[in-house]
């Protein structure tokens, strides 16, 4: 059930994606975080949601955008900065950055770097579950509508549909494929219509509606978990801020700004406090503190990626091979 | 011992291995049906049932992928790819994926997972059925490549494959399936990194894989009828490539062809021959050779196909240069 308690988790926890990728934006500007960082802010509401309805025994698989899906996971956002930073503290010691933040004691089976790249390894997962250990566990597997034009898409769900495995494949629309809108590249308006090529209940829901989300993930996970298959969910979203990290395009480029616009006033986090506000399950104060706290562990989070130690020089050549230990 | 052939070797090391440890799922096309089309899963259905074996659909993405999730997730995947040229269809699982999934998390993940695949010519299947590709994975950090030239090796590298928990390329050799030779009786394994000396000799050191170590012992029969001694190296595994022996061989006989089925440029030869430059430049009499295919996709003619895959008599024509 979505209770006061539940939204309230779900509230602080899109609030802390939210806050991350803000304070990480800063550090990107200070030239602390290099490469590309995809930014999350706008679609929190899918991850946040994900993440409340999860076990930790169940697996995720998250995307090049998986800051969020980190988060929901359990990620703990000063580790993840440090990974940011590349430093040795990170998830992944510095070796992996933004799109590669992993945490298999969680559940979290990693970013990934390559669009649609999740997909094949949620598979596998779900047949370690499944087919192997036998267990209710099942598997989330993040992906943009860009992957759905990737052919490891039609592998990854024919395969589960044909063994009936445990995934949800959860597909967040967001519009654009880098600078390309869906309007140029996607046979469909709406992806989950090609689950009907792989025989799997396909849905599509509003990303920013927290409540739609709850619902229509929930079912499908139960779905899962009894041992029907695999689900096609498709949540409707946009991605604030473009591409990536200073994607000047994205604001009155290849999307106009009366769109950014209008999607802005569908913010899931806005929608979420108002509702909680007027139907009286969290006063004003309340958020304010949360919002406190959680700029405070950002705060946190920084410095202790900035203090945190470089690897060291003999860490370039570790971590290649698995070597058993004597 | 007993006298088995090579693909009853893959077989009783997979067989093996899946009674000593429930963790390993199996699963590639057509492998449930008959064994696959070499049969070397045949009698795993009927023993293990249909949750440690499944037929896949040809879908070579999935295969991998699916293989690597599951090995992530603490199942060990062995893979199976019907012709070694499928696996471009799944070269980022390979590369992107599997090779790279442990160092980009610095070192918390482990992947159990083996792909066996068969490659060569030799049996008129044209230029899409017969490539050897073993140098594309040994040039990618975090992927071990393994090309056993026969039963034994077959049995006891693969049994090490399945327990390794890094990515294995383990590659087969079509042509090689039905030859045999002596298996021990009991249980064994042949650690990676150990070249094999399958005879000793001290004229001229010649390194040779998969399907050409039995054209190097050809060649090394008639070079003996002409006097000449050859040594002959199978590496058995390239990457972990066995360095000490091959250095220490040419060290002895001062002259050394390299012999392999795949391709002339960038094949595997070119960096054994530099590995020999560096390691014993100082102890070479004559530049070091190497015989392999023509640098042309593999033809389907019978005649160009026995053209293009290095013979014994190219092989002594080589040694022949570097005496």
């Amino acid at each position: 059930m979505l209770d006061k308690k539940s939204l309230l988790r779900i509230y602080e926890q899109m609030l802390r994606m939210r806050l991350f990728e803000l304070k990480a934006t800063e550090l990107f500007g200070q030239g602390l975080v290099t490469g590309s960082m995809h930014l999350y802010i706008g679609q929190e509401a899918i991850a946040a949601t994900t993440g409340e309805l999860l076990r930790i025994t169940d697996t995720i698989t998250s995307t090049h955008r998986g800051h969020g899906h980190c988060i929901a996971k359990g990620g703990k956002t000063n580790r993840m900065m440090a990974e940011l930073l590349g430093r040795k503290t990170g998830y992944c010691s510095g070796k992996g950055g933004s799109m590669h933040l992993a945490d298999f004691t969680m559940g979290n089976l990693g970013a990934n770097g390559m669009v649609g790249g999740g997909l094949a390894i949620s598979v596998g997962a779900a047949i370690t579950n499944a087919v192997m250990k036998k267990n209710d566990s099942v598997t989330i597997c993040f992906f943009g509508e860009g992957a759905t034009n990737e052919g490891v898409f039609h592998e990854s769900l024919n395969l589960a549909s044909v063994w009936k495995l445990p995934v949800i494949f959860l597909c967040e629309n967001n519009l654009y494929q880098v600078f390309t809108s869906v309007k140029e590249s996607l046979s469909v308006e709406d992806v989950s219509v090609r689950a009907t090529s792989y025989n799997m209940p396909g849905i599509t829901c509003d990303g920013n509606d927290v409540f739609e989300l709850y619902e229509v993930l929930g079912k499908a996970i139960e779905r899962a978990r009894k041992g029907e298959g695999p689900t096609l969910l498709e949540a409707k979203t946009y991605r604030w801020e473009g591409h990536y990290t200073g994607d000047g395009y994205a604001k009155g480029g290849y999307r106009s700004l009366e769109e950014l616009e209008g999607w802005k006033t569908k913010d899931p986090i806005t929608r979420l406090a108002k509702y909680m506000t007027e139907n009286k399950m969290a006063t004003s104060g309340l958020l304010d503190k949360i919002y406190a706290d959680l700029k405070d562990e950002m705060e946190k989070a920084a410095q202790f990626a900035i203090e945190s130690p470089w690897p060291d020089d003999e860490d370039l050549y570790k971590d290649v091979f698995y070597v058993r230990e004597a | 011992m007993a006298v088995i052939r090579y693909s009853q070797a893959i077989r009783d090391a997979i067989a093996e291995e899946m009674r000593r440890d429930k963790d390993i799922f199996v699963m590639g096309e057509d492998v449930e049906t008959m064994g696959g089309v070499f049969a070397c899963t045949k009698g795993i259905l009927e023993e293990f049932g249909h949750d440690r074996i499944r037929n896949t659909p040809i879908s070579e993405a999935i295969i991998v992928g699916a293989g690597i999730g599951g090995a992530l997730t603490g199942t060990k995947m062995l893979v199976e790819i019907q012709y070694v040229d499928f696996i471009l269809h799944a070269m980022d699982q390979v590369i992107n994926q599997a090779a790279k999934v442990r160092y980009m998390t610095g070192g918390k993940a482990q992947v159990p997972l083996v792909i066996r695949a068969q490659q060569g010519s030799g049996r008129g299947n044209g230029a899409q059925h017969s490539q050897n590709l073993e140098a594309i994975f040994c040039h990618m950090p975090g992927l071990k490549v393994v090309m056993p030239s026969n039963p034994y090796d077959a049995k006891g590298l693969l049994k090490t494959a399945i327990r390794d928990n890094n990515p294995v390329m383990f590659f087969e050799h079509k042509v090689l399936y039905n030859t045999t030779g002596e298996v021990p009786d009991g249980q064994y394994t042949i650690p990676f990194g150990k070249a094999d000396i399958k005879r000793e000799g001290k004229d001229v050191t010649i390194v040779a894989t998969s399907w050409m170590v039995l054209k190097a012992m050809e060649a090394a029969k008639m070079l003996e009828e002409q006097g000449i001694d050859a040594e002959v190296i199978d590496p058995r595994t390239l990457v972990p490539l066995d360095k000490e022996t091959i250095v220490n061989s040419v060290k002895k006989t001062g002259r050394a062809v390299i012999v392999h089925e795949a391709h002339r440029v960038c094949g595997i030869g070119a960096e054994i021959a530099f590995v020999i430059s560096e390691l014993a430049f100082d102890y070479l009499d004559a530049p070091v050779e190497r015989v392999t295919s023509a640098q042309t996709p593999t033809p389907y003619s019978k005649k160009l196909e026995q053209l293009t895959v290095p013979s014994p008599e190219r092989i002594v024509a080589a040694v022949k240069e570097v005496l």
